[in-house]
């Protein structure tokens, strides 16, 4: 028993209480997922470069970072599907390797992938995850058909998957990790290659989901996805946590808000420069093709409503006013240097890094401007 | 649960589940059928008139070694299904599921016999269409049977092992096929031992799939006056037969089972 008082300490309140229940659950410790000092070697690379985590009880983790950053990596240690070349986790209180038939127990995975079985019918899928659960065979289809209720699949239900949409194999993918009502989650990239209608309906069960009180880690390299899903998040680079807050502390860490407005008339820019000038951290940015002007601010919407009392008294009309906020991709940036699918190999997301392109151009300006 | 009783439920629950493929994609069990049809046919019409066996005549002698060459490539199966599952990640899913540890093996190996039992069904009627007969009754027939079941068991273990230790589907496709081509071909299932070179009767007589086929043909009653190789195994073929099969799965379900829990998708 060398390894560390919490592993002792987690023990005899296992030991305790014989079999399942949520008694079973490390007590002393309001963490569902721990992860400490993570190591994972393939070969050469470094997939996991001494990970340190923790999740807790009830909440959402969003596991944030680009292709290859060592997310599906630990989720796949944490779900017993790899052995840590050095570290621990647990989950629930126990240790994903000296216990992983208790973990497998309590968790619920649902991976990149969607592992369904092509040849079932969406009902078959879900009964023989019941079956392998030992659920037993009648529980086993009461539970199959609730979960296919619940997941809008009931009139897909006697259909073999093979005719179902990517959505729907996912929510069916959800469902099956769901089976024996896991008391930690894990998704792995829930939403990747999702069309936008059939993401946001997923968001919307996840969403549902953790509203009932589930622990859920979640990898996404969806930033906004994260920043709708996650209680906090955690940012990993190269196998490594590079960044952890909430999203607002992640944003804050990076600052930069910045006020935006145009008004209607050109006429009006030059005391809407000097206006904004008396209000903002930096000096005022006008584009008088489009009428517009911003400025660094601190204060959030005290400075807009500050502004536009301002503005107003001074007979400027307003056309469009907003605070932009940096986007969790800013975050990403400026914690990496690289935007967070610069390494994305595949062509199927250039659509996506000419978007990013061009705000990482925008933030590199903003950056420079500050320096200055 | 004993680690026994629960290894066999959750075996079943997932060989169903690789049954049900059979019946959702018929055509995959009309053309694993094809094969062995035209084997049978092609060899007793086309090589029948060539080939001269003493004792006996060739289409009789050459039943034995079509079933068993046939269930040895079924097993080949077990490779591929493996793969493919590894590759789509239904491994993962049941890796973290609270089931036996080599319950998604047992499950894959049940199945693939049951394939076998079906497509040696269709094999025995067509054997009976071109002249074949069960010589010594029914109950050595179904011993022939259970002992090239046997092995067939034994070899989608070993075919397993390969599954799991290849990356994609294509390459078990090859991996798992190629190198029965010299088990079958190197044996007693399509000649007679006596006739190789000298240097390759005693490989053909140690091979594991001789002993069966000669096990079968002896319980069929297909050897007319021909006489077994003056070899220990040739002349021993049942518990020559049945000890390799024994001695596969020994290797093999272990090293599998490791190779299953090893198992990752990258």
């Amino acid at each position: 028993m060398a390894d560390a008082p919490a592993a002792a300490a987690a023990h005899p309140v296992v030991g305790a209480v014989p079999g399942r229940g949520a008694s079973g659950r490390g007590t002393r410790s309001s963490a569902a997922v721990v992860a400490e000092g993570l190591v994972k070697h393939y070969g050469d690379v470094k997939a996991l470069d001494g990970l340190d985590l923790e999740v807790p009880e009830g909440t959402v983790l969003g596991l944030l970072g680009p292709n290859g950053a060592g997310k599906t990596t630990a989720v796949r240690v944490f779900t017993t599907l790899l052995t840590p070349d050095a570290g621990r986790a647990t989950v629930a209180g126990f240790d994903v390797v000296r216990d992983a038939v208790e973990v497998r127990r309590t968790i619920g995975l649902s991976g990149q992938y969607a592992a369904v079985d092509e040849n079932l019918t969406g009902f078959e899928n879900l009964e023989m995850i019941g079956r392998l659960y030992h659920l037993g065979k009648r529980a086993s289809r009461v539970r199959a058909a609730e979960l296919l209720e619940r997941f809008d699949l009931a009139d897909a239900a006697s259909r073999v998957v093979k005719t179902y949409s990517g959505g729907m194999r996912r929510r069916l993918d959800l469902a099956g990790s769901l089976v024996a009502e896991p008391r930690v989650l894990f998704l792995d990239e829930p939403t990747t290659g999702l069309d936008p209608r059939s993401r946001l309906a997923m968001w919307e069960v996840i969403a549902e989901l953790v509203g009932g009180g589930t622990t859920l880690l979640l990898t996404t390299q969806y930033l906004e996805e994260a920043d709708r899903l996650a209680d906090s998040i955690v940012v990993i680079d190269r196998g490594r946590v590079i960044a952890r807050g909430t999203a607002d502390e992640l944003k804050a860490q990076i600052g930069g808000e910045r006020l935006e407005l145009s008004v209607a008339s050109a006429d009006d820019l030059p005391s809407t420069a000097q206006i904004l000038g008396r209000l903002g951290t930096g000096e005022p940015v006008v584009e008088t093709h489009t009428h517009s002007v911003g400025v660094a601010v601190s204060g959030g919407s005290a400075v807009l409503i500050d502004a536009l009392r301002q503005l107003d008294s001074a007979g400027v009309v307003v056309r469009d006013v907003g605070i932009r906020r940096p986007t969790l991709d800013d975050v990403f940036l400026s914690l990496t240097g690289h935007s967070a699918d610069d390494e994305m190999p595949d062509g199927e997301k250039q659509p996506h890094r000419g978007r990013r392109g061009r705000e990482r151009g925008r933030d590199r300006d903003r950056a420079e401007g500050g320096r200055s | 649960m004993s680690v026994m009783t629960q290894t066999v439920a959750d075996g079943m629950v997932v060989a169903k589940r690789n049954l049900i493929k059979i019946k959702r994609i018929p055509d995959l069990l009309i053309f694993t059928t094809i094969q062995p049809i035209m084997f049978v046919l092609l060899f007793a019409y086309v090589f029948g008139g060539s080939i001269k066996v003493p004792g006996t005549d060739y289409r009789t002698y050459l039943m034995a070694g079509i079933f068993t060459q046939t269930v040895a490539f079924g097993s080949a199966i077990t490779a591929v299904g493996l793969a493919d599952d590894l590759q789509k990640g239904i491994i993962d899913r049941f890796r973290s599921l609270p089931m036996a540890r080599s319950a998604v093996l047992v499950g894959r190996t049940v199945s693939d016999l049951a394939n076998n039992v079906i497509v040696m069904v269709v094999m025995s009627l067509c054997g009976v269409l071109v002249g074949w007969r069960i010589e010594r009754g029914f109950w050595l027939a179904i011993a022939a049977y259970a002992i090239m079941f046997l092995f067939a068991f034994s070899m989608s273990w070993v075919s397993a092992t390969i599954g799991l230790s290849v990356r994609s589907v294509e390459v078990a496709q090859s991996a798992g096929f190629i190198w029965i081509f010299p088990v079958t071909f190197i044996s007693n299932a399509f000649v007679v031992s006596q006739n190789l070179p000298g240097w390759l009767q005693p490989v053909a007589n140690w091979n594991p799939l001789s002993a069966v086929v000669a096990s079968a043909r002896r319980l069929f009653g297909n050897t007319g006056s021909l006489p077994a190789p003056d070899a220990w195994p040739m002349q021993h073929p049942y518990i020559t037969a049945v000890g390799w099969s024994l001695v596969l799965l020994l290797v093999f379900v272990p090293l599998s089972v490791r190779k299953y829990r090893a198992a990752a998708v990258r």
